[in-house]
């Protein structure tokens, strides 16, 4: 019987391994689909469906997301779309953390909750929604609450940690457990018709410093709530960041802080 | 002595975008907050012509004077 290798190497089409070719492969050489996809791309290969990403991402970077490891702290709002297009990038290793379950107010803007999984886990929608997207993701969901106590152990592992949670103290308390274990973080919240993004590397201290007069749970979100529209604008901001952090490429926000409001279509960039 | 104030997101609200306004020496943060009936509690971030500040920050004739809320949702 021939190699993976050679089974790969003879059914690339343009460089491309179609999304059956891959299932076979899965079926017939007794291997999970994220070992198929890291032998695909070791071959400079690329599965077909990233050929959208071909032009902006080459091979080389495309392995080098499959071999990210990204943990979302929050499945909400923020959090349902970081995970969606993490998996959807192809990003090989999704960690998300959220002790809540779908509610009937999450449905004006959390991309996983439905009529139907109102009551449900969200870390557990959200893996089953990375599946039926992508099965080369492997995806760790994580119901329980994130603290100071606990997270060290669920982040330790990661490069880069996104900021999806609705509470300030609990933000300080992730942006600490960064510093500890040395990771990126990347921030990101959302009120009402604003929002804002910063990207904070160990030693930095930003979170700290755009958090540092703040007392309260909540923010401005507190009154104004959260707008379908602004969600996935500040969520996306942070998966570009994610993605130019794994690839160590491009310009990030670090040390920076991009507010947004979409009101009066005004950005704005502060640097600490 | 003339101040320049740019408020952000919801601080706009019933209030202005940016206005310059004449102050008395020695003016601080704190005063121009309590002037506009701004907590300092809504003045999560203060940037006093792009550095960091606090309530307690003097200002000087020319300064511009940054205010952002805290934003916290997820």
């Amino acid at each position: 019987m021939e190699s993976l290798k050679e089974y790969l190497l003879d059914r690339a089409e343009n460089g491309l391994i179609p999304l059956s070719i891959q299932t076979w492969a899965v079926q017939n050489f007794g291997l999970t689909f994220s070992a198929v996809e890291e032998a695909i791309l070791s071959l400079n290969l690329l599965p077909a469906r990233y050929q959208r990403n071909q032009r902006s991402l080459s091979c080389r970077q495309q392995l080098s997301l499959f071999r990210g490891k990204v943990a979302v702290i929050g499945c909400g709002g923020l959090g349902g779309y970081i995970v969606e297009e993490l998996a959807r990038l192809g990003v090989g290793h999704i960690t998300v953390v959220d002790h809540d379950t779908f509610e009937e107010h999450n449905l004006n803007r959390q991309l996983f909750s439905k009529v139907d999984n109102l009551g449900q886990p969200k870390v557990a929608v959200a893996a089953g929604r990375v599946k039926e997207i992508n099965p080369a993701v492997t995806i760790e969901a994580v119901q329980n609450a994130f603290t100071g106590s606990n997270g060290r152990g669920l982040i330790e592992k990661v490069d880069v940690v996104a900021d999806a949670l609705d509470s300030i103290p609990r933000r300080l308390e992730l942006a600490e457990v960064c510093e500890k274990c040395d990771i990126p973080l990347v921030h990101g919240s959302v009120g009402g018709w604003y929002g804002q993004v910063a990207t904070q590397f160990p030693g930095e201290y930003t979170l700290q410093k755009i958090y540092s007069r703040c007392s309260g749970e909540g923010g401005i979100e507190k009154d104004l709530g959260n707008l379908s529209f602004v969600v996935p604008i500040i969520a996306s901001i942070e998966v570009a960041e994610i993605v130019k952090i794994l690839l160590g490429e491009g310009s990030t926000l670090r040390g920076k802080m991009l507010s947004l409001n979409l009101l009066d279509m005004e950005f704005t960039e502060i640097t600490f | 002595m003339k101040v320049t104030v740019k408020l952000f997101a919801s601080l706009r609200k019933d209030r202005f975008a940016v206005d310059d306004f004449d102050y008395q020496e020695g003016v601080t943060v704190g005063h121009i907050l309590a002037s506009l009936n701004i907590s300092e509690e809504e003045a999560a971030i203060i940037f006093i012509n792009a550095r960091h500040g606090g309530p307690d920050s003097p200002l000087k004739e020319g300064d511009l004077l940054a205010i952002f809320p805290p934003v916290g949702g997820g």
